[in-house]
């Protein structure tokens, strides 16, 4: 009985120690931000692997979402006579949840992964220990510009997201169902805030969903048993883990920002 | 690995394939004159009965829009709501005794302040306030006063 006690509670504490890890790697990492900028030229070639080659899924995937939109959203307002508002509905859901949301679940697969398989393998084959030993702060070289290459990228592919998502929306719906293109894009305007929902949807959400995915994906590189099978098994706890925070903190910030 | 000039230009169409998303937002999606919020002056108006309306109802007159509600309050003296109103810049020239009702838009539309021009000579300014108030109709009690007359109508012909 006592052993059953005692095996939950090594399980709780070795949980809440790498809490802690997780949070000092994030103070830490957050310390070093500024330096950064005095070497762009790596967080440019890390905006290029987490944003340029994350174009496709997201413009494909957006487009499609918001055509999705547009054909469901149509068929529900045609029954109360309403389709001209079919542009602020599928306006407002791409800005307030799907747009960030879906960017940073296909963020967390595309881009976090890599970071996580990429920094654990580094970790594996002793390149972090390599770089301490020359007197370089693997945090500093390493880390930091993956950070703020995810903090950059992802507000920016959301916004690229939820716009193609309206356009995609205005295709299905203007284009192929015949809604009035005018009433489309005036009752979108009527409903839609710039900074209520632009701003605090887009915009702040986003920010917020890009540094939990690249603190995890780039805490579970760091953090990782260095061989094959535990890179791979933290490839696979980023996936996971950061796709859950997001859904949770995508439910918090809602909370906090539209009542 | 290294920065190659492709690389450069990826990222610099990326960057700004985002602003121009975002742009597109603010400009196309969003109402944009929401941020110039300031602009105009301040009418307020009170009502014994609002019904829906809702903090940026329009305000309309003859159809147009021509401002927003930007606060709604209860006044706990005279037991009446309060309504706020930013009337556009653009439209000075409204006479000082207009009359203000609460309409909706279609039959389950939302709801907006129609404004009424009168004859006044004067002009609003900031911080006049509208005399001349309707308030909303509430469905249920229309209905309600419908059915009482009706019912008060048939009931002498019954015994």
């Amino acid at each position: 009985m006592s052993e059953l006690f005692a095996r939950l509670g090594r399980s709780s504490l070795l949980a809440f120690e790498r809490l802690g890890r997780a949070n000092i790697f994030l103070l830490q990492v957050c310390a070093r931000l500024g330096l950064a900028f005095s070497r762009p030229a790596l967080v440019l070639l890390q905006l290029w692997a987490v944003g340029v080659q994350s174009l496709l899924i997201i413009t494909v995937s957006g487009a499609f979402v918001g055509m999705v939109l547009g054909l469901q959203g149509y068929n529900t307002l045609v029954t109360f006579g309403t389709e001209e508002s079919l542009g602020a509905v599928v306006a407002l859901s791409l800005i307030r949840e799907l747009g960030p949301v879906l960017t940073a679940l296909l963020f967390a697969g595309r881009a976090g992964s890599a970071l996580t398989a990429e920094i654990g393998l580094m970790k594996a084959t002793e390149q972090l220990a390599a770089l301490e030993m020359m007197g370089v702060d693997p945090l500093r070289r390493i880390v930091v510009p993956r950070f703020i290459a995810g903090l950059l990228a992802m507000p920016l592919l959301a916004a690229i997201f939820t716009a193609i998502g309206i356009l995609g929306g205005y295709f299905c719906g203007v284009g192929l169902l015949g809604v009035d293109a005018g009433a489309f894009w005036s009752q979108m305007q009527l409903h839609i805030d710039l900074v209520e929902d632009v701003g605090q949807g887009v915009l702040i959400k986003s920010i917020g969903f890009g540094v939990v995915v690249t603190w995890i994906a780039l805490f579970e590189g760091y953090d990782a048993v260095p061989t094959s099978e535990g890179v791979s098994q933290a490839t696979t706890r980023t996936v996971v883990n950061s796709s859950l925070a997001v859904l949770a903190l995508d439910f918090v910030l809602t909370g906090l920002m539209f009542h | 690995m290294k920065i190659t000039h492709t690389m450069e230009i990826g990222v610099g169409l990326f960057v700004s394939l985002g602003l121009a998303a975002l742009l597109m937002l603010a400009l196309k999606v969003a109402n944009v004159n929401s941020l110039g919020a300031p602009a105009g002056y301040r009418v307020t108006a009170s009502f014994d009965n609002i019904g829906g309306l809702q903090v940026r109802s329009p305000i309309k007159m003859g159809g147009v829009l021509v401002g927003r509600v930007t606060g709604i309050d209860y006044d706990a003296e005279h037991f009446r709501a309060v309504v706020e109103m930013r009337i556009d810049p653009r439209f000075q020239h409204i006479p000082s005794d207009t009359a203000a009702s609460i309409y909706t838009a279609g039959l389950l539309g939302e709801q907006y302040i129609n404004l009424d021009p009168g004859g006044a000579e004067d002009f609003l300014s900031e911080g006049s306030e509208l005399e001349l108030t309707q308030s909303a109709v509430i469905l249920e009690r229309t209905l309600q006063e419908f059915l009482f007359s009706k019912t008060a109508k048939s009931e002498p012909k019954t015994p």
